[in-house]
């Protein structure tokens, strides 16, 4: 600790408090300093070529169209075609997550398999995806898989169940809304409430009796009880599922998948997926040998030791790591724009194109990427904390 | 662990037996890894089937239907671009150079670059041995003739000479190799005439952006790093908030940015070229993921680290240079190489500011009516040259991992 009389000896220019403040005010100083360089450099370019800042070109008419997504036709707004590419995006990022922790978690368990091919197929692929550019896989599977290996529209592969692969895309049944949709809809209304209303009770009942169980299984069962009810109870059938059948030139009805979409979410999926898969791998190591033999000791099965015993407490390990490779596959999903699919990143530069307005679409652009991956984030550390609780 | 001795009684850690082996008839060996319960045999054969169906097909592909044609055809166009043939003699003396020094480095230290010079030597030769053009021959050659005469010269010189200055002087080519290496492909005014069409260089830019992008991400990631650390709020504010902005967007969407929107934010007379602002894009991308692996790496060190170096009379300085940022870095190698990896596969993504990179260059090449449908041959192309580089990127991570040591002292 400094004495008074030291302090007094000290000239203040070699006194470390006043060094200190002098220094984060000088390095905030140059930050801003170039900070407003710039900003400056932005006014004069923007003012030489007449052009000003604004958002107010969001409202005007696209006028150009987007192939897929949401209702959306090029007389709408740029902002609302901007919003078709924002679910876009979450349509890829959300399937390709949900795909990608299935195979990771699948080829993660099978490098640690008792069967020694098991084990060497799924290290040969985690250390062929992992070390080939992302965008070249995305490339082989739009350019040479679904553009060149597929069939034309008219031969399409028929796989069972009504869907047809083609290098159109893929079309298959999807469920469609009838007059009688509205009717069930309350059934399903009130089955939701009423789910809610059995797991809190539920869930209450347990804690007073201090026994573990499964409120969650109660509600659900609930909630497809009464939606199964209320389906034979409405008149007609609530949905109508609409087939694809071949036209003239091209398949009608059902369900749409183009064939860049197809790519990417194959793409994204099984690149992300080798990465998860290490570090499941890492993380079911990560669990001391141990825990294993104890389980054995107890008699458990090996599936039981994995899911009841190892699983658990490798979550923790695997949890974080895994939110920065969901982090990557989201900001990954930007690649679309090289194979042509209409993510927000897509739409963004085509409505630049179209307005030849830069800063605003690169700030909205960033703007959407960092608040995504700020949810991501939120929702994963809240999933985290929530594993980390059962821990004694 | 069979140990002479006991434990307890200080018994010298190289009288440690390694564990018996067992030997395993082959067909126990089957039985165990293979058909040890019903399910697993049924996977084996499902695995046996799938990898017959697999090999088969694309064997048989790469024999009958495949047209290798299209790869030496266009292997210079793929490799270098449009560097003009004439001046090719840069390239392959920047190669031959390196081999020198590979070479060198095997001979005084052995080890990891005894075999990575192996590596190179025997790949230049077999390539040598390749109907390619005589002057390419010629060339490669000449660089496995560097790899082994450096070879030489470095074994001599661990025998003969002042030690300090040889090692000087080594390590000083090193570092200067990187900046030749590039006045020498791009030219210098008056000496060697410039090469224009910079863009178009092919896969040398792919390995020219990689290497650039390391070296410079590395010692601005660490300083992101201590930054992020630092006991000063200002610093440690604006560290934070510059790593987690550039975490938080794509890759793609800065150069989008680097390639429309600079242009605004600099003045008329400072413009750079579309290659350098791909490489500051990645440069200042990358930085921010190796600063996050590099505090990881800060956080492992234990207090008593920082005590003890302070105890010894070190400033905060030395501390951290010479006792600190040592252990942080080499407990994070494999993050560390893992960031490089990921950057030289992000190099695949300057195609998209209109840079004829490989992968932009290979569909250029798909665009000659001459070579329409050559996609199969010229993607696994591109996915061989990148695997092979990338895994051995980790391999020697590993071994460099192993040889320091980590997770056993």
């Amino acid at each position: 600790m400094r004495s008074k009389t030291a302090a007094h000896t000290t000239a203040f220019w070699r006194d470390i408090r006043v060094l200190r403040v002098t220094g984060q005010i000088l390095f905030l100083i140059a930050i801003a300093g170039g900070v407003w360089w710039l900003i400056h450099n932005l006014q004069t370019n923007l003012s030489d070529s007449g052009l000003d800042i604004g958002f107010r070109f969001l409202g005007d008419t696209a006028g150009f169209p987007i192939s897929e997504g949401i209702s959306y036709d090029p007389t709408y707004t740029n902002g609302y075609a901007y919003w078709v590419g924002i679910v876009n995006t979450l349509r890829v990022a959300v399937i390709g997550i949900v795909l990608a922790t299935i195979l990771g978690t699948v080829i993660g368990v099978a490098r640690l398999s008792g069967n020694w091919l098991i084990r060497k197929l799924a290290a040969i692929y985690v250390e062929t995806v992992r070390n080939i550019p992302l965008l070249v896989q995305l490339f082989f599977w739009y350019f040479a898989v679904m553009l060149t290996a597929l069939p034309m529209v008219g031969q399409s592969i028929r796989l069972p169940g009504s869907i047809f692969l083609s290098r159109r895309g893929l079309y298959m049944p999807w469920p469609t809304l009838t007059e009688s949709s509205d009717t069930w809809a309350l059934f399903l209304i009130g089955a939701g409430v009423l789910a809610v209303v059995v797991y809190i009770v539920r869930r209450f009942q347990l804690r007073r009796a201090d026994r573990p169980g499964f409120p969650i299984a109660w509600a659900l069962s609930t909630f497809l009880a009464i939606g199964i009810v209320g389906w034979f109870a409405t008149p007609g059938t609530p949905l109508a599922l609409d087939v694809p059948v071949f036209q003239r030139f091209n398949f009608e009805g059902g369900l749409w998948l183009s064939t860049a979409f197809l790519a990417l979410v194959i793409g994204l999926a099984t690149y992300t997926g080798a990465f998860i898969a290490e570090i499941v791998r890492g993380g079911i190591q990560a669990v001391s040998k141990g825990q294993t033999e104890a389980a054995r000791a107890l008699g458990l099965k090996n599936s039981l030791v994995l899911r009841l015993v190892v699983l658990p407490q490798a979550l923790r390990v695997i949890i974080p790591p895994v939110t920065s490779q969901y982090l990557n596959l989201l900001k990954n999903s930007s690649l679309a724009i090289l194979i042509g699919y209409y993510d927000l990143l897509n739409v963004g530069t085509t409505i630049f194109n179209q307005t030849g307005r830069a800063v605003e679409m690169i700030l909205l652009i960033m703007a959407s990427y960092l608040s995504m991956s700020l949810l991501t984030s939120l929702v994963m550390n809240w999933y985290n904390r929530r594993m980390k609780l059962v821990e004694r | 662990m069979i140990r002479i001795g006991h434990d307890d009684d200080g018994c010298p850690a190289d009288r440690v037996l390694p564990p018996p082996t067992e030997r395993i008839p082959i067909l126990r060996w089957l039985k165990l890894n293979l058909f040890n319960s019903w399910p697993s045999a049924m996977l084996t054969l499902a695995a046996t089937a799938l990898i017959v169906s697999v090999v088969y097909g694309l064997g048989r592909w790469a024999i009958t239907a495949a047209e290798w044609e299209v790869i030496p055809a266009n292997l210079k166009l793929l490799l270098v671009g449009t560097y003009p043939l004439e001046q090719l003699w840069r390239v392959w003396s920047i190669v031959c150079f390196l081999s020198l020094l590979s070479g060198i480095a095997a001979g005084r230290r052995r080890g990891i670059f005894l075999r990575i010079s192996l590596v190179l030597f025997a790949a230049t030769a077999v390539l040598a041995a390749l109907p390619f053009a005589v002057v390419t021959r010629g060339w490669l050659l000449g660089c496995s003739g560097a790899a082994l005469a450096g070879y030489g010269l470095g074994s001599l010189t661990t025998r003969i000479g002042n030690q300090r200055w040889i090692r000087r002087i080594e390590i000083l080519a090193w570092v200067l190799s990187f900046p030749l290496s590039l006045i020498v492909l791009n030219g210098i005014g008056g000496v060697l005439p410039v090469v224009e069409g910079r863009n178009q260089w092919g896969f040398m830019l792919n390995l020219l952006g990689a290497i650039v992008g390391i070296g410079l991400s590395l010692p601005l990631g660490i300083m992101l790093a201590l930054g992020r650390r630092s006991r000063l709020p200002a610093i440690r504010i604006v560290c934070t908030v510059y790593v987690e902005l550039i975490r938080g967007v794509p890759l793609i969407s800065l150069l989008f940015m680097a390639s429309v929107m600079l242009q605004l934010l600099l003045p008329d007379s400072f413009r750079p070229d579309l290659v350098i602002r791909a490489m500051l894009t990645i440069t200042l991308f990358s930085a921010a993921y190796m600063a996050e692996n590099v505090r990881g790496g800060l956080q492992a060190i234990s207090r008593g680290q920082y005590e003890a170096a302070y105890a010894l009379g070190l400033n905060r300085m030395l501390t951290t240079l010479l006792i600190i940022l040592p252990q942080a870095l080499r407990a994070v190698i494999p993050a560390i190489v893992g960031q490089f990896i990921a950057l030289f596969k992000d190099t695949t993504l300057f195609g998209f500011i209109a840079i004829l990179e490989l992968l932009n260059i290979s569909r250029s090449v798909l665009g000659n009516l001459q070579w329409r449908g050559r996609i199969f041959e010229l993607y696994m192309f591109i996915g061989v040259v990148f695997w092979v580089l990338c895994y051995s990127m980790s391999y020697i991570s590993r071994w460099v991992e192993k040889s320091l040591g980590v997770g056993e002292r």
